[in-house]
């Protein structure tokens, strides 16, 4: 024990002083809700853990959903089908495996199995024999269609005159969206939703709860650098979320293939970051107790994740839906990351989403504002 | 002697409960002053307007020169509050927790570890806060506050819950931080610890300051009754009274419970050497009136520890 008496020391009140004291409390308080992250198990679950499994197991599953791909044999010549060349015939075989069997009978009975989802052959007087088993209804449909306009295609050059009428096909794979191309925008907005929500809600609720807020309001600590701090672990967890989910998702096993422009999902992620922060602040704000929070949370980001259209794609949903999903500020992360990632977007395809999500943000932090306490009495 | 804390009229009303009710008190620097009150009686609800986190109704407050509320970050460097309970940050260890708010003030680890250190803690710094002991927790609450090295300090009730050894030293560490110059302003229970620190005590109940005054004058002013007890069994009740009669020594009390003969008396003298010349003084115990018997006869309750 000292028992030295040192003479009672006046804190310096230049300038220089404050401002490394504010470096220094800030960096105090951003290792404090780090190792409050990382120590707490239940929130390293639900943000990383939880969003990532429902990602490799919903990839997985839908791996091969998409645009049907059918499989027919060739028994003999069949002209249609050779009269196809270049560049049609690779366009062709993105639809369809065309196999040759020299044997009609064993050709028939792989169709009976299943094995093939059709058996082609030409008859003597230029008839085209399309045999396909009923089993597979979707199936059925797409190769007596491709085959048809095979046919129809056919017969208008063989009449030698320009066509009348055409088809503009539009190519079902590229514009629909694959599994993993919407999965992975989706399930991360949630994962970072979730994270950034619980982030402020309870370093608010648990920090007022044990008093450590009116600690800090006896410390010289400006509320900016809290928030700041708050912010910047916010942030930090959201684009090691964003890194975890690009890296698994582009695994040849899921297949993503990033376009262009797909870094802009970071800014990206870094406004829908603040904005999902932004509501944590309220229900922080309101909510008297963890339990309480929690609770609230989990009733504003699972509805705001269905509608936003995180599980499901918004592209066929009624408009009503759709209606409803521009109020929420996930769906401007879900729909702009999708079009940044995979689909060739660009600059324009983000600003105007951020733009929304910093303006919500302000809305939210003035109503947090309204209701925010140090205390509990 | 400037005044580290003067506060003029302070009133703060919860709903029904008038919690202080005009108080009024100054702090000199370099003071270490006292407040006592049953539970209830407003000494937390006092401080936290002296320390600027709740804004009185009514009344004014000077910090070293500078009103605390709103709050006033010039302000805030030169005070240490250690909170009646205790106010951690969740899943930091003791060590983590004291660096952090030393951080707050610009103030590196090594000086952390040290205060620390200075409360015993060294061992046990590794410990996540929520997994301390009762008294763990309030040593590290009280170097929290004190890590900074604050010229003037509140402490709300800091000990109970500590063991007698880690009082006493509490009790060292406090009276050192009083010596080195800075004002230190405490709430207790316990009556013998503000007898031992304290400069000054003020007395509290239902919101009001009854007295305020040294620890000796305030016992000295009360009626100054002296109690003796000796053993039972070496001279009865009856034989005692006849004798104290003969001898001319006054006694306002006689009692014997079958284990203490006990008396009390203002004149302590002639009753001593009366129980002297009986040989009676087997198991003597003599005992002047205390905070104690302050605290009794101000606040009309029974002392609670
Ligand atoms: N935040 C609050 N809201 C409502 N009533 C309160 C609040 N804080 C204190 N009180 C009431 O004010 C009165 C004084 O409380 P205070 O905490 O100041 O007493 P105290 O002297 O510190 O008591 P203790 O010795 O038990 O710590 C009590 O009746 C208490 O119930
Ligand atoms: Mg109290």
């Amino acid at each position: 024990m000292s028992t030295t008496s040192t003479p009672v020391r006046r804190p310096e009140s230049g300038s220089e002083s404050a401002g490394t004291e504010r470096v220094s409390a800030f960096a105090g308080l951003t290792r404090v809700m780090l190792l409050g992250f990382v120590r707490d198990r239940g929130a390293l679950f639900f943000v990383l853990l939880m969003p990532l499994m429902f990602l490799l197991m919903f990839g997985a599953l839908f791996k091969n959903t998409g645009a049907p791909h059918v499989k027919v044999a060739e028994v003999g010549q069949v002209r249609v089908l050779d009269s196809v060349q270049g560049d049609g015939r690779a366009e062709l075989e993105k639809v369809l495996t065309i196999s040759r069997a020299d044997d009609e009978k064993s050709a028939l009975e792989k169709l009976r199995k299943g094995d093939l989802d059709g058996v082609l052959s030409e008859g003597a007087d230029g008839t085209v024999n399309l045999r396909y088993s009923a089993t597979d209804q979707v199936k059925a449909g797409s190769v007596q269609g491709i085959v048809n306009s095979l046919v129809q295609d056919a017969n208008q050059a063989a009449s030698g005159k320009a066509p009348v009428f055409t088809l503009v096909p539009s190519q079902v794979e590229d514009e629909s969206l694959k599994p993993i191309q919407y999965l992975t925008p989706g399930l991360l907005g949630w994962a970072i939703a979730t994270g950034a929500v619980y982030g402020a809600s309870f370093t608010l609720v648990s920090w007022r709860k044990k008093r450590v807020l009116r600690r800090l309001r006896l410390a010289p600590v400006s509320p900016g650098t809290v928030v700041g701090a708050r912010v910047a672990v916010s942030l930090a967890i959201a684009l090691a979320q964003t890194a975890i989910f690009l890296a698994v998702a582009t695994t040849p096993f899921f297949g993503l293939k990033l376009t262009g422009n797909w870094w802009l999902v970071v800014p990206l992620v870094l406004c829908a970051t603040i904005a999902f922060m932004s509501i944590g602040l309220v229900t922080g704000a309101a909510a008297k107790s963890e339990e309480a929070a929690n609770g609230i949370n989990q009733m504003i980001i699972l509805p705001m994740s269905f509608l936003g259209g995180a599980f499901i794609p918004l592209d066929g949903a009624p408009g009503w839906l759709t209606t409803v999903s521009h109020f929420l500020p996930l769906r401007y992360l879900v729909t702009s990351a999708q079009a940044v990632l995979s689909r060739g977007g660009g600059v324009m395809d983000v600003l105007p989403s951020m733009g929304g999500l910093l303006a919500f943000s302000a809305v939210m932090c003035a109503i947090a504002w309204r209701f925010f306490n140090w205390d509990d009495a | 002697m400037t005044e580290a804390i003067s506060a003029d009229g302070i009133r703060k009303r919860y709903g029904d409960v008038q919690a202080v009710d005009g108080v009024s008190l100054s702090v000199a620097t370099g003071e270490f002053y006292g407040i006592l009150g049953p539970n209830g009686a407003g000494k937390t609800t006092t401080l936290e307007i002296l320390e600027g986190i709740r804004e009185p109704d009514e009344g004014r407050v000077e910090l070293l020169g500078l009103a605390p509320w709103p709050r006033n970050t010039a302000l805030l460097p030169r005070i240490g509050v250690q909170f009646q309970a205790s106010a951690f940050f969740v899943k930091l260890t003791a060590r983590e927790t004291i660096r952090t708010f030393a951080s707050f003030y610009g103030i590196g680890p090594k000086r952390a570890d040290a205060m620390l250190e200075r409360v015993g803690l060294t061992d046990s710094a590794g410990v996540l806060t929520d997994k301390m002991s009762g008294g763990q927790a309030q040593r590290l609450s009280i170097a929290c506050a004190l890590v900074h090295d604050p010229e003037l300090v509140f402490l709300d009730e800091p000990t109970p819950g500590l063991d007698p050894q880690a009082r006493r030293n509490l009790w060292d560490l406090l009276r050192d931080i009083n010596a080195e110059g800075r004002t230190v302003v405490l709430t207790t229970h316990y009556l013998d610890e503000a007898e031992v620190l304290c400069d000054r005590v003020s007395v509290m109940d239902h919101g009001k300051v009854l007295k305020t005054g040294t620890p000796a004058a305030l016992v000295r002013e009360i009626d100054d009754t002296v109690r003796v007890g000796v053993e039972s069994g070496q001279l009865t009740a009856a034989r005692a009274r006849e004798l104290f009669a003969a001898a001319g020594a006054e006694i306002t009390g006689l009692e014997d419970d079958g284990a203490t003969l006990s008396l009390s008396t203002r004149l302590p003298a002639p009753v001593l050497s009366v129980l002297a010349e009986q040989n009676a003084l087997r198991g003597l115990e003599v005992r002047g009136a205390t905070l104690e018997d302050v605290f009794l006869q101000l606040t009309g309750r029974e002392y609670r520890a």
